[in-house]
C-alpha cells in the first residue's frame, strides 16, 4: 500500500452495501448450459459478423463473429459444440432488443482450438491491438468498451494505468473475488498493458471495505516485485468506481465529457478486464467467461465463472431465487436494470444478477415537487445542479438542459436516490439526451433531404433552361432561314416576321449566358457543400477499401436476408 | 417497468419538515418561559388555518390533498408566521396571515416548490403594512400572565397596557431618533428592562435557541453551512464596522445578531430552499443580501425590524443571482489536482 495522497470527488452516497449476502463465497464454474445463445450485436454501433451456419460443428473458442467497424470486437464460441442456428433472440437490455444471436448446443467435450500464447514483445502495437480485438477483449466492468481503442495511446500517451477495483454498486462482489483469487494473474495482466502502452505507473484502486482484496493485490505485487505498482484503499464512497471518479482520486486529474483518459495520460481497465487480457497474451485463450454475482433474494448467493451465452433462466437454479421473486436486475441497484426477458444470455457486461422482491426494491413512491433543497445537488459526482436540468427537462426545454450540462450526467442515479421528493431525475435525464439526439439525427435527416431537394430544383432549373437554350438555338435557325428566304424572295410579306424574329431573338444569348452561369455557380456551390458534409472516410478510398466496402454491404444484406424470417412481424 | 436506481433513501418532504419543526423547539421553549404559553396558542391557531387553506386550496387546484397536506410544508409555514407576529396579536391577524400566505403566496403561485417568495414573510408584510400597531405590540420580557395574554388574544376589549412594551429594537430606534437627542446606545442599553445582557431581554435566550436548532438542521444536513455563515458574519461585520465609526448611534454585532427576527432569519427563513438561491455561492449573496438589507432597514428604515422585507427583497433577486453563480461541471473546471504520477 502506498501512502501517497488521494484526492476526492464531490458528491457521492453511501448506500447501504449488501455485499456481504456473496463476497464471502468463493467464485464456482457454473455447469455447462443445455444451450448458449451469443449476440452478434456488441453495442448499438457495432454488431460481429457471422462466420458460422446452422449445422456447423465449432471448437472451444474458435471465433464465430469477425469484428467489424471500430467498435467492434470479434465474438467465440464459448464451448465446442453444434450450431443450430444464427437468428433473433432477446438480449439483455432494458427495452426488450432483440438482436442477431448464434445459437450454439455444447457436446459437452470442451474441445478447444489450438492455443498459442501471443508473443508481445515482438508484436507491433497495432498487431497486439489487433490480436486483443481478435480475442474478444471487452471492459468487464460493464460499459464493453473495447480494450484495444483504449489501448491506443492519444498525443499525451500513456503514463498512468488505472486497475478499478473499486465495485462500488450495492450487491456485486465479483471483482472482489476475482482480487483475492486471482490477484497475480490481474497484475500479470496490468504489466503486459503496461508494457505495451509503455505507461510507467500502474495505480490500483479498490474502495476500502474490501480489506481482503486489497490484502491479496497488495500481496500479489510485492510477490510480483514490480516497480511503480501501487495499491490504493480508496474510500468507499458510490460511485468511486466510476472511471473517472477513480482516476479523479488516485491522480486528480478530472476527465470531462467527451474526452478519454488518454487525453490526459490516464487509463482505467476493471481488474476482470486484466484478467482476461492476461489469459490471452500467455495462454492464446480469448475472453469466454466471466465472474458474474448472483444475489439479492436468493436463498444460496455467491459468485460464479459463467461461459458468456449462457441464458439467466438457465443460472438462477445455482442461487435458489426465493419464492417472492418478482423480477430480476441485471447490474446493480444503481445503474442496472430490470431484465425484460430470462431467456438473454448473459454478456461481458453481466457482472451480477440480483432478485428483486417487493420487499427488497420497493416500488418507487409517487413523486412530489421538487422543493429546491439541493440534496440532489450536492451528492452529484458531476457537480451537475440536477433539479435544474430536471426543471428544463420536464419542461422539454432541451437547448437548456444542454447549458447545464445534461451530457456530464454519469447516470450514477445518487440524486434520484437523496431527492426527498422522491422524483426519478435520471429517468428525466435519459429522456432528454434521447430527445436531443433524435433531434439531431432528425436534424441531418432533414439537411440531407433539403440538400435533395435543392439540388433536384437546381437540375429541373438546369433542365429548362437547357430547354430554353435548345427552342433559342432552333429559333435563330429558323430565323437564319427566314432570312435566307426573305433574301432569296425580297419585299414579300415575310420581311416583318423576319424583323420580328431578329427582335425578340437577338438579346436572348446574352440573358441565357448569364442564367448559365449563375447555375453553374450554384451548381459548383451544392457540390462543395456536399464534400462539405460527406463523411470523409468515404472520401479518397483506395480501390481495395471500395471492393472491402462492397464486400461488407454484401455480407451485410445476407445477414439481412438471414436475420428476416425470425424477425417479428411488426418489424 | 422501472429503471435504476431501484433504491433510494428514506428521505420524505415530511421527514425534511418535521425536522425543521422539531429543530425550532428549543427557541419555542425559551420563548414560553420568557413571554409565557401565548405562542403555543398563537402556533396552534397558524397550524390549523394552514392546514385547513392547505386542504381547501389542493381540493381547488385537484390535487391528491391527503399526500400534500401531510407533507408538513404548511405546518412549517405556519409556525414561523407564529414567531414571528407578535404572541399577544388578536386571533385573527395570524389567521388572516397565514391564510395570506397558504392561499396567495403558496398556492397561486402553483403550490409546493414554486412559490417565489417565502410565504410567512411574505404574510409578515403585508400584515405589518395593513396593520401596524398591532404588528408592533410586543409583551415585556418576563411577562407570562397566560389569562392575560389569552384576553389579548381573543378578547373583545383589549386592554394591553400592562402587558406591551416596546421591543428593543422599537426602543432602541425610536429614542435615537428623536430630535436633538443626547441618547447613546450605551445609555440606553444600560437603562431599563428592555434589554438583556447582550440583546433584547429575553429575546436573546430565543435566539440562542433558534441557534442551537439550526446547529441541529447542519449538523443533520437540511441545511448548508453557507446561508446561516453568510447572514450572521454580513450582519456582525456591518454592524461592527458602524458601531466603531460611532458608537453612540450605532449598536454592535452581538446586539443585531441577538435582537429580532437575525438568528429565525438565518437559521430558518434564508434557508427555506424554494424561495432562495440554491447554488452555493448563490447561497452566499442571497444570504449576505437580506443580512446587509436588514441592517439597512433596522438602522434606517420606518419598520422595527427588516428580515421580513429584506428575505422578499432578496427573493426578487433569486432567478439572477442563481443564474449568475451556476458552479462549475466536473472537468470543465481549471484541473484541481495534479498531472498523473
Ligand atoms: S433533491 Fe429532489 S427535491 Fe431536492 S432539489 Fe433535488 S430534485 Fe428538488
Ligand atoms: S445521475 Fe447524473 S445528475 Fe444525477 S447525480 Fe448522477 S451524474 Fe449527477
Amino acid at each position: 500500500m502506498s501512502l501517497s495522497t488521494l484526492f476526492r470527488f464531490k458528491g457521492g452516497i453511501k448506500p447501504e452495501a449488501h455485499k456481504d449476502a456473496s463476497a464471502g463465497i468463493p467464485i464456482a464454474p457454473a455447469p455447462l448450459p443445455s444451450r448458449l445463445v451469443i449476440p452478434l450485436r456488441q453495442n448499438a454501433r457495432a454488431t460481429a459478423r457471422p462466420l458460422v451456419e446452422a449445422g456447423q460443428r465449432v471448437l472451444k473458442g474458435q471465433i464465430i463473429g469477425a469484428a467489424e467497424g471500430t467498435l467492434a470486437t470479434a465474438v467465440h464460441a464459448p464451448t465446442s459444440g453444434l450450431v443450430r442456428a444464427v437468428e433473433m433472440a432477446p438480449v439483455p437490455h432494458p427495452s426488450g432488443l432483440e438482436a442477431l444471436c448464434v445459437i450454439i448446443e455444447p457436446d459437452g467435450d470442451e474441445r478447444w482450438i489450438d492455443l498459442q500464447p501471443f508473443d508481445h514483445r515482438n508484436a507491433s502495437p497495432q498487431r497486439i491491438r489487433d490480436y486483443l480485438r481478435d480475442c474478444g477483449i471487452v471492459g468487464l466492468g460493464g460499459a464493453n468498451f473495447p480494450s484495444h481503442i483504449k489501448l491506443t495511446p492519444g498525443e499525451a500517451g500513456i503514463r498512468t494505468l488505472i486497475l478499478n477495483g473499486g465495485e462500488c454498486e450495492p450487491w456485486i462482489t465479483c471483482d472482489d473475488r476475482l482480487m483475492r483469487e486471482r490477484a497475480e494473474r490481474i497484475l500479470g495482466g496490468a504489466l503486459i498493458m503496461r508494457e505495451i502502452t509503455g505507461a510507467s505507473h500502474i495505480l490500483v484502486g479498490i474502495e476500502d471495505n474490501k480489506p481482503e482484496a486489497v490484502q491479496a493485490m497488495s500481496a500479489a505485487a510485492s510477490r510480483l516485485g514490480a516497480e511503480g505498482v501501487t495499491v490504493h484503499a480508496v474510500p468507499a464512497l458510490y460511485p468511486a468506481g466510476g472511471e473517472k471518479q477513480l482516476i479523479r482520486v488516485l491522480t486528480g486529474v478530472e476527465i470531462p465529457y467527451g474526452k478519454l483518459g488518454t487525453h490526459f495520460g490516464v487509463q482505467c481497465f476493471n481488474v476482470g478486464t486484466a484478467y482476461a487480457i492476461h489469459r490471452a497474451i500467455t495462454c492464446g485463450e480469448p475472453l469466454l467467461s466471466r465472474i458474474l454475482t448472483l444475489t439479492g433474494n436468493m436463498a444460496r448467493p455467491g459468485n460464479f465463472e459463467v461461459l458468456i451465452g449462457t441464458p439467466i433462466r438457465e443460472l438462477l437454479p445455482l442461487a435458489d431465487p426465493r419464492p417472492d421473486t418478482d423480477h430480476f436486475l441485471m447490474g446493480g441497484p444503481m445503474m442496472g436494470f430490470a431484465l425484460p426477458s430470462l431467456s438473454a444470455p448473459v454478456v461481458k457486461a453481466t457482472n451480477c444478477i440480483i432478485a428483486a422482491s417487493p420487499a427488497l426494491f420497493p416500488p418507487p413512491p409517487p413523486e412530489m415537487p421538487c422543493i429546491r433543497c439541493g440534496a440532489c445537488a450536492q451528492v452529484c459526482p458531476a457537480e451537475l445542479q440536477p433539479f435544474e436540468l430536471y426543471w428544463h427537462a420536464r419542461a422539454k426545454n432541451l437547448g437548456k438542459a444542454q447549458e447545464y450540462h445534461v451530457f456530464d450526467c454519469i447516470e450514477c442515479g445518487c440524486c434520484a436516490y437523496v431527492c426527498p421528493s422522491r422524483i426519478r431525475l435520471v429517468d428525466y435525464f435519459r429522456y432528454a439526451k434521447g430527445e436531443i439526439w433524435a433531434r439531431e439525427r432528425e436534424k441531418s435527416a432533414a439537411d440531407a433531404a433539403r440538400e435533395r431537394f435543392e439540388f433536384r430544383n437546381l437540375r429541373t432549373e438546369r433542365e429548362k433552361q437547357e430547354k430554353a437554350e435548345r427552342l433559342a438555338a432552333k429559333t435563330a435557325a429558323g430565323r437564319e432561314a427566314v432570312a435566307r428566304a426573305a433574301a432569296a424572295a425580297p419585299a414579300t410579306a415575310s420581311a416583318p416576321t423576319a424583323a420580328t424574329v431578329a427582335t425578340a431573338s437577338a438579346p436572348q444569348p446574352r440573358a441565357a449566358d448569364a442564367t448559365k452561369a449563375l447555375i453553374q455557380a450554384a451548381l459548383d456551390r451544392a457540390k462543395a457543400q456536399k464534400a462539405a458534409v460527406t463523411p470523409r472516410n468515404t472520401d479518397n478510398l483506395t480501390a481495395e477499401q471500395k471492393a472491402e466496402i462492397a464486400e461488407i454491404e454484401a455480407r451485410r444484406a445476407k445477414i439481412r436476408e438471414m436475420a428476416r424470417p425470425h424477425t417479428p412481424p411488426d418489424e | 417497468m422501472n429503471n435504476s436506481p431501484f433504491i433510494r433513501k428514506p428521505a420524505t418532504v415530511r421527514g425534511v419538515m418535521l425536522q425543521v419543526l422539531a429543530a425550532l423547539l428549543p427557541g419555542i421553549a425559551a420563548y414560553v418561559w420568557f413571554f409565557g404559553a401565548a405562542i403555543l396558542v398563537q402556533i396552534a391557531l397558524a397550524s390549523a388555518a394552514a392546514l385547513a387553506a392547505e386542504a381547501v386550496m389542493l381540493r381547488l387546484r385537484g390535487r391528491p390533498v391527503g399526500m400534500f397536506v401531510s407533507d408538513g410544508s404548511a405546518v412549517v409555514t405556519a409556525w414561523l408566521i407564529a414567531l414571528t407576529f407578535p404572541p399577544i396579536a388578536p386571533w385573527w391577524l395570524v389567521v388572516a396571515g397565514t391564510l395570506l400566505a397558504i392561499v396567495v403566496a403558496k398556492h397561486l403561485y402553483g403550490g409546493l416548490g414554486q412559490n417565489p417568495f417565502n410565504p410567512a414573510m411574505a404574510a409578515f408584510c403585508a400584515m405589518i403594512v395593513a396593520y401596524p400597531q398591532l404588528m408592533t405590540q410586543w409583551p415585556a420580557a418576563g411577562f407570562t400572565d397566560f389569562g392575560a395574554e389569552l384576553q389579548a388574544i381573543f378578547g373583545a376589549d383589549r386592554r394591553l397596557d400592562a402587558i406591551v412594551m416596546a421591543t428593543p429594537l422599537d426602543s432602541l430606534r425610536t429614542v435615537l431618533r428623536l430630535p436633538d437627542t443626547r441618547a447613546t446606545v450605551a445609555g440606553i442599553l444600560g437603562s431599563g428592562a428592555t434589554f438583556g445582557n447582550i440583546g433584547g431581554k429575553g429575546w436573546e435566550w430565543v435566539a440562542l435557541g433558534y441557534f442551537v436548532g439550526g446547529a441541529w438542521l447542519l449538523w443533520r444536513r437540511i441545511i448548508t453551512w453557507h446561508v446561516p455563515v453568510a447572514f450572521l458574519a454580513t450582519l456582525a461585520l456591518v454592524a461592527g464596522a458602524f458601531s466603531l465609526g460611532g458608537p453612540d448611534k450605532f449598536p454592535g454585532p452581538t446586539f443585531h445578531l441577538f435582537t429580532g427576527g437575525a438568528m429565525l432569519g438565518a437559521f430558518f427563513i434564508a434557508t427555506d430552499p424554494v424561495s432562495g438561491a440554491t447554488t452555493p455561492r448563490g447561497k452566499l449573496i442571497f444570504a449576505a443580501g437580506i443580512a446587509l438589507l436588514t441592517w439597512i432597514i433596522r438602522s434606517f428604515g420606518g419598520y422595527p425590524d427588516g428580515v421580513a422585507f429584506a428575505t422578499l427583497l432578496m427573493n426578487i433577486c433569486v432567478p439572477i443571482i442563481d443564474m449568475k453563480t451556476q458552479p462549475s461541471v466536473f472537468g470543465h473546471k481549471r484541473q484541481s489536482g495534479g498531472d498523473a504520477p
